[in-house]
């Protein structure tokens, strides 16, 4: 019985070669795949295709709600819990507000925006497959790394890795789950 | 040679980064300072003086602890002095490291990118001293918690209305971002760091710390509109801290402090103290650790350049300062103006604007600017510049208000002086240990100022 794997990973000397393996094995019609690069690589995102996420979103919502709940307390504590009148002065007094409701928006956008990004990219994880392979460690000094996994439906361990080899990577290997 | 002077791309790369460096020599050179076994005796020096100046803040608190801020030379009217003064000086320090990392980033400076990290740990371990300050003033520094809204059983909460409340909340705000958006820049660093150390224990300790961080396409994707996110709420958090914390000032009616322009002035002066120190940091590090290929020659001059424009912006409030007190007609305004010119701080006075205002104008000179030795001098008297600053706005205006009969001199006891060069000790210590156990300069972020960073587009046939 040939033991299962998570997919096959192909190695690259720079990030050029990364981008057009992505890009051909996107236009093979393999989906499930991701690529490793030690630093950001625009060109991936369109070779993948990762336009969209969210994390502005949270962010936004982050900020509304920590805008909001600052505004909500002062208002509470301001009027309700604790009212001083001070020479008949409004107690809703909105212009001593408006520092405190800013800095709760930014940080509540902030933890928002680490948090969310933490969740989207699921991490912390500190098993992956990927590190099975040894060389996989230069993925984060000089190496770019294309990895197809095994759970596509058009991957098939010898076509996959023939096609693999078909875009002058450095070594094609397979990644134990 | 000749050809790449001619091409604007490289040559703006060349400036940026020395030629010949690929992604694994940028990796090593900056991993090593961390990974390596033989720790230079620089760095044994430089925290030796850290700890030992700490041990004695140490013995200040210990002692303020015991007998109470009396110690300090807190007498009445000037019941801010030095520890106010301290506070101001570093929360501005702190501010050029978010400037550099933020500011710089949305507008795509990428010069910023190897100056980055360890300016913004210069602004963590500020905000960190200058934290300190109001706490150990408050007299009773344990019930510190007192001044964030809690349920309680006291039946009271902080006053909203009150600018101080406002500061607790913008330097609180302002530390927890500026340790969050730090962490976030060291992940894909500190992931290679755990790829690339041999210690069994620095590969645990660093790889639960990158959070198993794998240089995955669709993280970058995420990270990088994270990095964004991050610097464009950052930007405006910078300038509302140091408005919020000249608000302290402006809405007191001290003479001397209830102007208007007091924030931008403020904001001004925090970015220009806060490069001097990025620049008295960055001179002899890049020396010891021969850094001088990634922190090259054109970072130290747009650093001095940053300098010198916001001297500029320092020296017109203090034109503007002057002039409003006499063209206003407050008695009182004016009164506060002559005592600086003429009173018991007048040499502080005349020290200050040699310092921040004289002093830099020798940066307009290329050959000045372009010195390592000469733009570490002059940084250093910036800082100090800044300080007096500080101190000659807060301790005269309150030595010297409204009613004469309640004037009085501010004297500072050694226990001042220990307590603020005891922070610096702590901020020293504080640094040196950052240079030691993390990178500091942003590793994958100088790998994509390399030339081979740029993907090749291959013809659309």
């Amino acid at each position: 019985m040939i033991k299962p794997i998570y997919g096959l990973i192909a190695e690259f000397e720079n990030p050029t070669g990364l981008v057009n393996a992505a890009r051909a094995a996107r236009e093979q019609g393999y989906r499930k795949l991701d690529a490793y690069s030690p630093f950001p690589i625009e060109e991936l995102n369109d070779a993948l295709h990762l336009h969209h996420n969210k994390l502005p979103l949270i962010v936004l919502l982050g900020g509304i709600v920590g805008g909001t709940l600052g505004y909500i307390l002062q208002y509470y504590v301001t009027v309700l819990y604790f009212p001083i009148n001070i020479a008949g002065r409004p107690l809703h007094s909105w212009p001593s507000y408006v520092v405190i409701t800013f800095e709760m928006t930014i940080l509540f956008a902030a933890l928002s925006a680490v948090l969310g990004l933490l969740a989207l990219c699921g991490l912390p994880m500190p098993y992956h497959p990927v590190f099975n392979v040894p060389r996989f460690a230069l993925a984060s000094r000089n190496r770019f790394f294309l990895c197809i996994q095994a759970r596509d439906p058009l991957f098939d361990r010898a076509k996959t890795s023939a096609f693999l080899e078909t875009l002058e990577p450095r070594e094609v290997s397979e990644v134990a789950p | 040679m000749a050809d790449v002077q001619h091409d604007p791309h490289s040559r703006a790369a060349r400036t940026v980064i020395a030629p010949g460096y690929t992604f694994g020599t940028v990796t090593d050179q900056i991993a090593t300072v961390v990974l390596t076994k033989r720790t230079p005796l620089f760095w044994f020096a430089g925290i030796s003086v850290g700890i030992t100046l700490l041990m004695m803040f140490l013995l200040a608190v210990g002692v303020l602890f015991v007998k109470g801020v009396g110690i300090w030379g807190l007498r009445t009217p000037v019941m801010w002095g030095f520890a106010i003064t301290n506070f101001v000086w570093w929360i501005g320090i702190g501010h050029a490291g978010t400037l550099i990392s933020a500011i710089l980033l949305l507008l795509n400076q990428t010069w910023r990118n190897s100056i980055n990290r360890f300016a913004e740990a210069m602004t963590l371990f500020a905000v960190a001293c200058a934290g300190m300050f109001p706490i150990l003033h408050l007299g009773r520094p344990w019930l510190a918690y007192w001044l964030f809204p809690y349920p309680n059983t006291m039946g009271v909460e902080p006053n909203f209305r009150s600018p101080l409340v406002w500061d607790v909340f913008a330097v609180s705000t302002y530390a927890t971002v500026s340790a969050m958006f730090w962490f976030v820049g060291l992940i894909p660093d500190l992931a290679t760091l755990r790829d690339r150390t041999h210690s069994r224990f620095a590969r645990f300790a660093y790889g639960i710390l990158a959070l198993g961080w794998r240089g995955s396409a669709k993280h970058w994707s995420v990270y990088e509109t994270a990095s964004l996110l991050l610097a464009g709420l950052a930007t405006p958090l910078v300038l509302s801290v140091h408005t919020v914390v000249s608000f302290d000032f402006t809405i007191a009616i001290v003479p001397g402090w209830h102007t208007t322009f007091l924030p931008p002035y403020f904001v001004a002066g925090a970015i220009y103290s806060g490069f001097a120190m990025v620049l008295a940091l960055a001179i002899p590090l890049r020396s010891v650790y021969g850094l001088q290929g990634l922190i090259t020659d054109r970072h130290l001059e747009n650093s001095a350049k940053v300098m010198l424009a916001t001297g500029l912006i320092v020296a017109y409030a203090y034109i503007l300062e002057a002039f409003s007190a006499w063209y206003g007609g407050n008695v009182y305004e004016a009164a506060v103006l002559r005592h600086r010119l003429t009173g018991p701080y007048a040499l502080s006075y005349y020290s200050l604007v040699a310092c921040n205002i004289l002093a830099p104008q020798l940066l307009w000179f290329k050959k000045l600017r372009s010195n390592p030795v000469t733009l570490f001098c002059s940084s250093i008297v910036v800082l100090i510049g800044m300080w007096l600053e500080r101190y000659v706005i807060i301790v005269s205006s309150l030595a010297q208000d409204f009613v004469p009969s309640s004037w009085s001199i501010f004297q500072a006891t050694r226990w001042d002086w220990m307590t603020y060069v005891g922070t610096i000790g702590l901020f020293l210590f504080l640094f040196f240990l950052f240079i030691r156990l993390l990178p500091m300069i942003s590793i994958f972020e100088v790998r994509t100022l390399l030339p081979q960073a740029k993907v090749e587009e291959e013809v659309e046939g």
